[in-house]
């Protein structure tokens, strides 16, 4: 029986203790004498979320495939115990030997959203490895970043020895292999890092140099160590048939956000929505193989017993074979208590049919994204979807017995005018007048319609990275544009209206798009407590503000600023396979309110086809 | 045809609350492929149900859970494949056929639980298979157990989620005696009557003046009052049951 890390007065006197003692079904133990590679994989946040992350899972699977390396999880204690830890100097540990972090060779930290980025700084700091990567000894693991966020590593760059740029499934296998070479010949730390930067993908913080004009704007970014490219060069899984699946995912004990059979449909987006980092950086878009997908689906749901399957992709409705894979699913999952889910699903007949197949349709509710309120906005931002695509499906579902729908919108998207903040109360009012023109008989009771809006963040890699974002007090008025607009809709009775924070979305646009001197922000709020972030009852505001004001580093300049067009961005030297050109064609575009076709239907030679897989190379007529 | 399955948590999983094990067991259902039965409608569930749920941080060798099943099974199968699926700290004992009449439900028929209650640094002689060589509590302990018993009545506070109230214990306390590897305690448990070890322990630890005394809690089984007979005998709920054959027939 193993031994935990902590004891049992710590794990009775804590919240959900199970989060912490491991050995759940499908995790892997291995006998650590006949390991070469100890691999701490970590999601900077509550157990919950990071054991609801399908990337992880995929991670982990591949690595322990490796007989030479054992992969373990961890993730940040919750608030009543990371105290516990700090007042008795208890190390972090890994949940399934239960063995300190910092005895690991490799601690692997995923970088999915900017708010965990002060966690990321609890994490080395529990685990008693120093948080700047130039003081690290041979002692110390090596701490290596990778997933969406790492598309622009600088805010964290001090904190990392290396990033790894794009898809896991590629280059991880070269880079262990060096890793055990140099190890095995006594190599030194230093000695990895300079085998590792001449990994494709692989970026290496410590080996490049920032210059900044007396603007405050990158004047260049250049290696110094000679082994390192000028440029490195995203990885990305040309065929996803040969890329392993995590048949046996890890089954948590306790109840967590995600806690189904995922199932990747797809990587990539044929869209090209102007705002949406995930449908640039993960071109070209790439389908897996249906008679894989069942499989799979087969194995994953006989090895966890989950009673929930979950399609999972950007766009699932752009799934060519998706009528056969559901067809499949709702047979096999027939009489056996197993629920399927389908998110991010187009409204048309189709999704209706088979969502009131699998549902009860008097209490779930119907989620569209037309993400602005105008015709105009939404052609900004490039989202295909058009109003009579939205009435005409939404008549659908009340036809067929829905009443509830939820829209999803964004405010201070670029260009917007208070006309478009105020069609997001116009559209939605519109959605109930379709819900009352069926005769009052056939209705079931009211209607009611739910909007949200959050507040834009230009993300690198997008058409919409040169753009501006807004103080505070600005995204609360035009919220408040918004709001009050509902109420001078004719249903107002039936409709909703809530906003997200806006101080959040502050912060998140500087580390987004923010640059090597952002890092400090980030150490300096945490010494001053910050902590999951993304948790509105830990997010502290006037600490972060504090944080900015200590360290000097000013967030118009980051924020508030549209950027010039031949701005260089802190992430340039990073290639996507996407150009420049094209994102900055695509600003302009968007900046006259044209469309670009999506990539079936027409190729807008982004650049992914360098890839050359998925539908850059689908049969080209 | 309804079948009662007796399992064992122990180890880390004594952190696992009783939500949970639920979960834990739907999951395990699907692994082992037992055609357990379903409820009708939109969100179809398990038909499944524990006779007790176990506290955080107590171990035990005789939890059960009643389960209703679509097809007939055999024991034997049934247990290989359950054990095959389970993880450290959780394992079946036994998978036996019950009566299909709701008055048979480990919910319905539980009357007590036993205990086993001893230091907190024995922890690990609990389970029987560990033998135990001397003596954990002190000698002395037997006759103020005596004492403790003799009393007329044992009031304490009862704590429950709305409310407090005063309560006389004595009558649920069915056992209390001393053994070589701890206190064994035979409690009233089911919804008529319900007691939980740590508040006896709690109440005779200051009855006899001892404190901070660190204590692990231990389940040894639960409870029916014997069906045969009209006194107060009780037997385990596992022997309500019988192994069955792949036919339903009882071995």
């Amino acid at each position: 029986m193993r031994k935990l890390a902590l004891n049992d007065e710590i794990l009775l006197k804590i919240e959900k203790p199970a989060r912490y003692i491991g050995g759940e079904v499908n995790s892997v133990m291995k006998d650590p004498e006949s390991i070469d590679i100890r691999f701490a994989m970590c999601f900077p946040d509550v157990y919950e979320i990071g054991m609801s992350h399908l990337g992880i899972q995929i991670l982990y699977d591949m690595f322990n495939r490796r007989e030479d390396v054992w992969c373990e999880r961890v993730y940040s204690p919750w608030v009543d115990l990371d105290a516990v830890m700090r007042e008795q100097k208890i190390p972090l540990f890994a949940l399934e030997s239960q063995d300190p972090v910092k005895e690991f060779d490799f601690l692997g930290i995923t970088l999915q959203y900017e708010m965990c980025y002060t966690n990321i700084l609890q994490i080395l700091d529990l685990s008693g490895i120093p948080l700047h990567a130039d003081v690290r000894t041979d002692s110390d693991p090596i701490v290596i970043g990778g997933g969406p966020c790492a598309y622009n590593p600088e805010p964290l760059a001090e904190f990392f020895d290396l990033f790894y740029i794009g898809e896991g499934e590629t280059v991880y296998d070269q880079l262990l292999d060096a890793y055990k070479a140099n190890k095995q010949a006594g190599g030194s730390r230093k000695e990895f890092l300079e085998m590792a930067c001449r990994v494709e993908g692989i970026y290496v913080p410590s080996f490049y140099r920032t210059e900044y004009h007396e603007d405050g704007t990158i004047a260049k970014v250049y290696p110094v160590y000679p082994g390192a490219p000028e440029r490195v060069k995203k990885q990305a899984a040309v065929t996803m048939a040969d890329t392993p699946y995590p048949k046996d995912p890890v089954v948590p004990y306790i109840k967590v956000t995600q806690d189904r059979v995922v199932l990747e449909v797809q990587r990539g987006c044929i869209r090209g929505c102007r705002f949406c980092q995930a449908g640039m950086i993960y071109r070209p878009t790439r389908e897996r193989d249906v008679e894989q997908l069942k499989e799979y689906a087969y194995q994953m749901i006989k090895s966890t017993g989950h009673e929930e399957i979950s399609l999972s992709s950007l766009s699932t409705s752009d799934y060519s074979e998706l009528k056969e894979l559901v067809d499949f699913l709702m047979e096999e999952c027939k009489g056996k208590g197993i629920n399927i889910s389908l998110p991010s699903l187009r409204i048309d007949a189709f999704s209706l049919d088979v969502m009131s197949r699998i549902q009860d349709v008097r209490k779930s509710s119907l989620t569209f994204a037309p993400e602005a309120g105008s015709q105009r906005m939404r052609n900004v931002i490039n989202k295909g979807l058009t109003e009579e695509d939205i009435i005409h499906g939404a008549g659908q579902a009340f036809e067929g017995g829905w009443n509830k729908v939820k829209l999803y919108f964004m405010l201070g998207l670029p260009t917007e005018t208070e006309e478009d903040m105020e069609a997001i109360a116009s559209l939605a009012d519109r959605v109930a007048r379709r819900y009352y023109e069926i005769p009052k008989e056939q209705r079931n009771g009211k209607c009611q319609i739910t909007a949200s809006s959050s507040f834009f963040i230009p993300k690198p890699f997008t058409p919409f990275q040169w753009a501006r974002m807004f103080t505070n007090e600005e995204y609360i008025a035009r919220a408040a544009v918004v709001k009050h607009a509902f109420l001078n809709q004719l249903n107002k009775k039936s409709l909703r209206y809530n906003w997200h924070d806006a101080e959040v979305t502050v912060l998140e646009g500087v580390f987004a798009r923010g640059d090597r001197r952002t890092g400090a922000v980030i150490e300096e709020a945490y010494r001053l407590g910050c902590i999951y972030d993304s948790w509105t009852e830990c997010f502290d505001n006037e600490k972060w503000m504090k944080a900015f004001e200590n360290t000097g580093i000013d967030i118009e300049f980051y924020n508030l600023r549209e950027r010039k067009a031949d701005e260089i961005f802190p992430w340039d030297f990073i290639d996507i396979g996407v150009t420049k050109e094209f994102l900055r064609k695509e600003w302009e575009r968007a900046m006259k309110a044209e469309v670009t076709p999506n990539c079936r239907s027409k190729c807008s030679g982004c650049g992914a086809a360098v890839w050359k897989g998925g539908v850059c190379v689908e049969s080209k007529n | 045809m309804k079948a009662r399955i007796k399992f064992r948590k122990y180890g880390v999983l004594k952190f696992l609350g009783h939500l949970d094990v639920m979960r834990f067991f739907q999951k395990a259902m699907r692994r082992a492929e037992i055609p357990i039965a379903f409820t009708s409608g939109y969100s179809p569930h398990m038909i499944m149900s524990f006779a007790q749920p176990l506290g955080l941080g107590i171990t035990s060798e005789g939890e059960y859970l009643d389960v209703e099943l679509a097809e007939q099974v055999s024991s034997k199968d049934a247990l290989a494949r359950l054990n095959q699926t389970m993880a450290e700290g959780i394992d079946v004992v036994s998978f036996r056929q019950i009566q299909e009449d709701k008055k048979s439900s480990g919910m319905t028929i539980l009357a007590a639980a036993e205990y086993l209650v001893l230091p907190k640094e024995a922890e690990k002689s609990a389970l029987r298979e560990y033998n135990c060589i001397r003596p954990v509590f002190p000698a002395t302990w037997e006759a103020q157990i005596g004492a403790f018993l003799a009393q007329p009545e044992i009031v304490v506070l009862k704590k429950t989620k709305r409310s407090e109230k005063e309560v006389d214990i004595r009558p649920m306390i069915y056992d209390f005696h001393m053994e070589p590897a701890g206190i064994c305690l035979m409690l009233a448990a089911g919804s008529e009557a319900n007691l939980k070890p740590e508040l006896v322990m709690d109440t005779f630890l200051s009855f006899i003046k001892e404190e901070d005394m660190k204590l692990h809690y231990h389940r040894r089984d639960l409870y029916a009052k014997n069906p045969k007979e009209d006194d107060a005998g009780f037997v385990p709920l596992e022997s309500l049951g019988w192994e069955c054959d792949p036919a339903g027939r009882s071995l």
